[in-house]
């Protein structure tokens, strides 16, 4: 009987360890829209969407040439990012010799491993003056951010994707070698559709994580909250703002930094649905159309 | 376009692709790591690790931050080592595929994606502000434990659904209860990838800059007490590195923080080499 009381506590504490993850993010959410809603009030959400000036001086508070600046960072760095993860999950996957793989795939783990202070560092002291010197301006731009963050965002695509390519059946490379195809033919017509679903996972996982990316943007793309006019202006994305202003903020500014947050999570969460839904989908189309 | 080139010298140009991204990867790793250690090392010694700084770092050593990093880190690893292997015990013993466990699989998962700037966030407004800690190595470490949780509970989720079931029902048919089983048969047979979720979490947290910028407070002086304020390495790193205060220094800190990376790194490789042979093995 005394087993039996011990084996329900523990399963019980088990459980609680288990819901802690639901009650932090709930906490997470709960505290970020507590102290940002305020200021959505305040502003109006519109205003605050879809303001051009982000002034706290003179109690502007608009955030549209902040999410401008994420938008362009992310995009071109997905840019550069999507077809070198893609390029490199297939010669992880298909291609690269034995000796190579075992060079290359603690590299790539090591690339996400490196903090993302120190990409920010390398880039302020190397990549800046570079960019300075051979394409004019300041040197703190949309390129300047966004080649970093393509570093940054590659092992979490590359790697996703490589999982996605190795998960395909044998089966179908036998078959359409069998007929004839090049090994480059059965990658590109074969095992990569066959591996879209997984690859369009990893490039949203990697799109989150050039959202949420702080650091390394903050040191790099020049923090001028002004809608850029092209891919060597300054820009400021919301999670530099936050950064940035945080230590200065009172009264409406601070409740306004934290809506900024209120976006930011908005953006992730919905990018995690898509996720999801993909692996659904997938699932639904695996199991009934193949097996 | 395809019909343009025959598929042989497609094929060619094709390889020729491939390893020119795979050696791009390469030395973009040996660029970034090399030049910070090459500008870097030379400003590193026992002086410089174990002094104190000097006007805020403009002279003087890194020892404060050294410390600041170590204790905060350890904070977050006290919080969320128990927290993450046990929910993944919970995950991968206790539990069938339901809604509850989607909910908290879905949980993690947004968990692991926030941004480390909305953690921050939540660390001032709670931690800071709520419960009155002030700006400390508490507020700073509770903070990160919340990021590493999902690293670690994934990692030895994984880990523990790899244990064969053979031994399992061994275990239970000899009599033995089910926490019995997991913690004298599971969790030993899985210990070598949960240690690796346990590394990878400690990566987090001392490579975590966001998250700490205000929570932790940026001290300089040597914490003593979980309520002083720290100044853990990538903080003091991007202190000197954006307010212009010192250059050398700044180099000799990305030095130390590099190799502290580094050093994990390999020793979760190495973790991780030994202990799949160990499982191939039998």
């Amino acid at each position: 009987m005394a087993r039996n009381w011990e084996e329900f506590f523990i399963e019980k504490i088990l459980l609680i360890a288990a819901i802690s993850s639901i009650i932090i993010i709930i906490a997470i959410i709960g505290f970020v829209v507590g102290q940002g809603y305020t200021a959505l009030g305040t502003i109006g959400i519109l205003n605050f969407i879809f303001g051009l000036i982000w002034n706290p001086e003179y109690g502007l508070y608009g955030i549209f040439p902040l999410i401008i600046g994420t938008l362009s960072v992310v995009a071109v760095s997905l840019l550069f990012a999507v077809p070198l993860s893609i390029l490199g999950a297939m010669f992880l996957a298909e291609v690269a010799p034995r000796t190579m793989r075992r060079i290359l795939r603690p590299t790539i783990q090591t690339l996400a491993g490196v903090p993302s202070v120190i990409y920010g560092f390398f880039g302020l002291i190397v990549l800046v003056p570079f960019m300075r010197t051979h394409f004019g301006g300041s040197g703190f731009s949309i390129l300047t951010a966004s080649l970093i963050l393509t570093v940054m965002v590659l092992p979490t695509i590359l790697s996703i994707s490589e999982d996605a390519l190795r998960s395909i059946p044998v089966e179908y490379k036998e078959a359409s070698l069998g007929l004839g195809a090049t090994h480059w033919q059965t990658i590109k017509n074969v095992i990569f559709p066959a591996a879209i679903p997984g690859v369009i996972t990893g490039v949203i996982l990697g799109m989150g994580r050039a959202i949420g990316e702080t650091m390394a943007v903050l040191m790099v793309a020049g923090n001028v909250p002004l809608i850029p006019t092209s891919i060597l202006s300054p820009v400021r994305t919301l999670t530099a703002n936050i950064a940035l202003e945080m230590g200065e903020a009172t009264g409406l500014h601070y409740n306004a930094l934290f809506a900024t947050g209120i976006v930011l999570l908005g953006i992730i969460i919905i990018l995690l649905l898509i996720v999801n839904w993909v692996n659904y989908r997938q699932r639904v189309t695996i199991g009934g159309g193949y097996l | 376009m395809n019909r343009m080139i025959p598929p042989k010298y497609a094929q060619k140009i094709m390889n020729v692709v491939f390893w020119a991204v795979g050696i791009l990867a390469i030395a973009i790793l040996v660029m970034v790591i090399g030049y910070l250690l090459y500008v870097g090392l030379p400003q590193v010694n026992l002086t410089f690790l174990f002094s104190d700084p000097i006007d805020n770092g403009a002279a003087g050593g890194i020892w404060p931050s050294i410390v600041s990093t170590f204790y905060i880190t350890i904070v977050a690893l006290v919080v969320a080592a128990p927290l993450g292997v046990l929910a993944a015990v919970y995950l991968a013993e206790y539990s069938g595929e339901n809604t509850f466990v989607k909910t908290i699989r879905f949980a993690t998962e947004t968990l692991a994606s926030v941004p480390s700037i909305v953690f921050g966030l939540f660390g001032l407004a709670f931690f800071v502000v709520y419960l009155q800690m002030g700006f400390c190595i508490l507020a700073g470490g509770l903070t990160l434990a919340l990021m590493a949780i999902p690293t670690i509970l994934r990692t030895s989720e994984v880990a523990i659904e790899t244990v064969p079931q053979s031994y399992k029902e061994g275990s239970m048919a000899l009599g033995s209860s089910k926490w019995q089983t997991v913690i004298r048969v599971v969790i030993p047979a899985a210990i070598g990838g949960i240690t690796t979720g346990i590394i990878l979490g400690m990566a987090r947290a001392i490579e975590e800059t966001a998250a700490i910028l205000y929570t932790v407070g940026a001290t300089t002086t040597v914490p003593v007490s979980l309520f002083d304020g720290g100044d853990p390495l990538p903080l003091h790193l991007y202190t000197l590195a954006t307010e212009g205060i010192s250059l050398p220094n700044a180099y000799g800190t990305a030095a130390v923080l590099v190799i502290l990376i580094l050093v994990i790194t390999f020793s979760t490789n190495y973790l991780v080499e030994r202990y799949t042979k160990k499982m191939m093995g039998r």
